[in-house]
């Protein structure tokens, strides 16, 4: 790498990940860009979970190394740098929003100005008060999100954070993570939802634990003829085959 | 371990059971009708009722706390909020302590409800210190929570969690000493008997009935107990793993 280059917020060298008898990650290697939005996408069970968890530092991994904004993953240093968001959202169901709001926000060392900050970002301000297992899923998981926003996080992991929500809120989010890039974060979201992949600066593409590409939509478009990213997707794998 | 971030997980662990008051009701109720049940069967008056009440005071908080941690903290396990702080920049210890503060501070209420009811209305004597009978209740509640978080490890369920209770907290009760007497065990019981926490608990609160606080075994009680609350703390934390498959 150039000293000019800007260094990879995360990379993956031959990450290998074992779940008793089945291989998830035979050997996956990949980069993220510093200051972009880059999209995980795959259908479920394509080890988007997995790598993601890898690259916060809970996944045990069999073998391989991912570094993470310059260290280890999983290291002591990070997790003040670091927003996960679970696939499921994991808030307490009977806290309310501002409860579960305010406890993260503690454990974080960050301010209660904070958690009014990350209502208005995730459009919740008005269910502050309301218990987390009275709301729908959609608001659950943005509960979850505004979780991981709290600490203001240099890197920004996302497991498929915009399940279930209406196009309206999906596209406020998308807003707001490219927001987020221009204050310097990093962000990497899964989906597997392909209409989402324009919203992305780069996309990975996942498929039974193995990286099919990693390009941006146009490259993506450009290599395999198809303007449909659907279509894109299902060619790659035809190649792969 | 930072005193702040414990406390946020007490107040929190705290605040979810204020919602859940059907529980506190029966964290409340349930030992003061038990205790109640066992001076009407016996009698006010019979040794029975003397000998049992006081220890008896210690072990509700003690299964009750065993129950109750487990189960909160299997919830945490499974719902992904634990992998989730697991992710944020706090020590394992931190969720321990939080947890084990917060089920000691409502161990306090249970103990202090019962106690008042026990010594008051239904008449039973302790010839010790009666706010000693209190704190041991506490400090049985702590054991019996620490216990708990270690053992929720082992539950993929609610389900398995609750049957940990007969498992692990039965045995104990069986062989402290409240059904016979530990001199009076077939050896190989009382061996077994001698490697468990609640036997020493048991002791201390039958000593405390009998006034018998300033003996050096009195001591050694409360020492164990302090040293099996670390030692399950020590493993409850080697069962929080920050990676998991």
């Amino acid at each position: 790498m150039t000293p000019t280059e800007e260094p990879a917020a995360i990379q993956v060298m031959d990450l290998r990940v074992e779940r008793g008898d089945t291989v998830v990650l035979p050997g996956l290697s990949c980069d993220v860009e510093a200051g972009s939005v880059t999209g995980l996408l795959g259908p479920s069970g394509s080890g988007k979970s997995t790598l993601l968890r890898a690259i916060v530092g809970v996944q045990k991994v069999a073998g391989g190394s991912v570094d993470v904004l310059g260290q280890p993953a999983g290291s002591a240093d990070l997790r003040s740098r670091i927003g996960y968001m679970t696939q499921a959202p994991s808030v307490y169901g009977d806290l309310t929003v501002g409860e579960n709001l305010l406890f993260f926000a503690r454990v974080l060392q960050v301010s209660q100005a904070a958690v009014d900050r990350v209502l208005a970002e995730v459009s919740l301000e008005e269910f502050r008060g309301r218990l987390v297992n009275r709301l729908s899923g959609g608001q659950r998981a943005r509960v979850s999100l505004a979780a991981a926003l709290l600490a203001k996080p240099d890197l920004l992991v996302l497991d498929e954070p915009t399940v279930g929500l209406d196009p309206v809120l999906r596209r406020d989010l998308w807003e707001l993570f490219h927001r987020l890039t221009q204050r310097g974060a990093t962000l990497l979201v899964s989906s597997h939802v392909m209409d989402e992949a324009d919203r992305c600066h780069t996309l990975l593409l996942l498929r039974e634990g193995t990286l099919l590409a990693h390009a941006t939509p146009a490259e993506l478009r450009q290599r395999t003829g198809q303007d449909n990213l659907e279509d894109v997707f299902l060619r790659l794998i035809e190649e792969h085959a | 371990m930072s005193p702040r971030i414990t406390g946020a997980v007490a107040v929190r662990v705290l605040s979810q059971l204020r919602r859940d008051p059907r529980t506190i009701a029966l964290i409340v109720a349930v030992p003061c009708v038990l205790m109640v049940l066992i001076q009407q069967l016996f009698g006010r008056h019979s040794p029975v009722f003397q000998d049992v009440g006081t220890p008896m005071l210690g072990l509700f908080p003690f299964i009750t706390m065993f129950l109750v941690t487990s189960v909160t903290m299997l919830r945490e396990r499974t719902s992904g909020t634990l992998e989730r702080l697991m992710t944020m920049p706090l020590h394992k210890i931190d969720i321990l302590a939080g947890y084990g503060t917060a089920f000691a501070l409502v161990a306090v209420l249970q103990a202090t409800v019962v106690s008042l009811l026990a010594l008051g209305l239904l008449g039973l004597d302790v010839a010790g210190p009666n706010w000693l009978v209190v704190v041991l209740a506490v400090g049985n509640a702590v054991l019996g929570s620490t216990l708990g978080l270690f053992v929720s490890a082992f539950a993929e369920t609610e389900f398995q969690a609750v049957q940990f209770m007969p498992a692990v907290v039965l045995p104990q009760i069986l062989l402290c000493g409240l059904f016979v007497a530990r001199d009076q065990m077939a050896t190989w019981l009382r061996v077994i008997s001698d490697v468990l926490p609640l036997t020493y608990a048991y002791d201390a609160l039958a000593r405390t009935a009998a006034n018998e606080i300033h003996d050096v075994w009195f001591a050694v009680d409360c020492l164990v107990v302090i040293g099996s609350i670390a030692l399950a703390i020590a493993f409850g934390a080697a069962t929080l793993r920050r990676r998991t498959a």
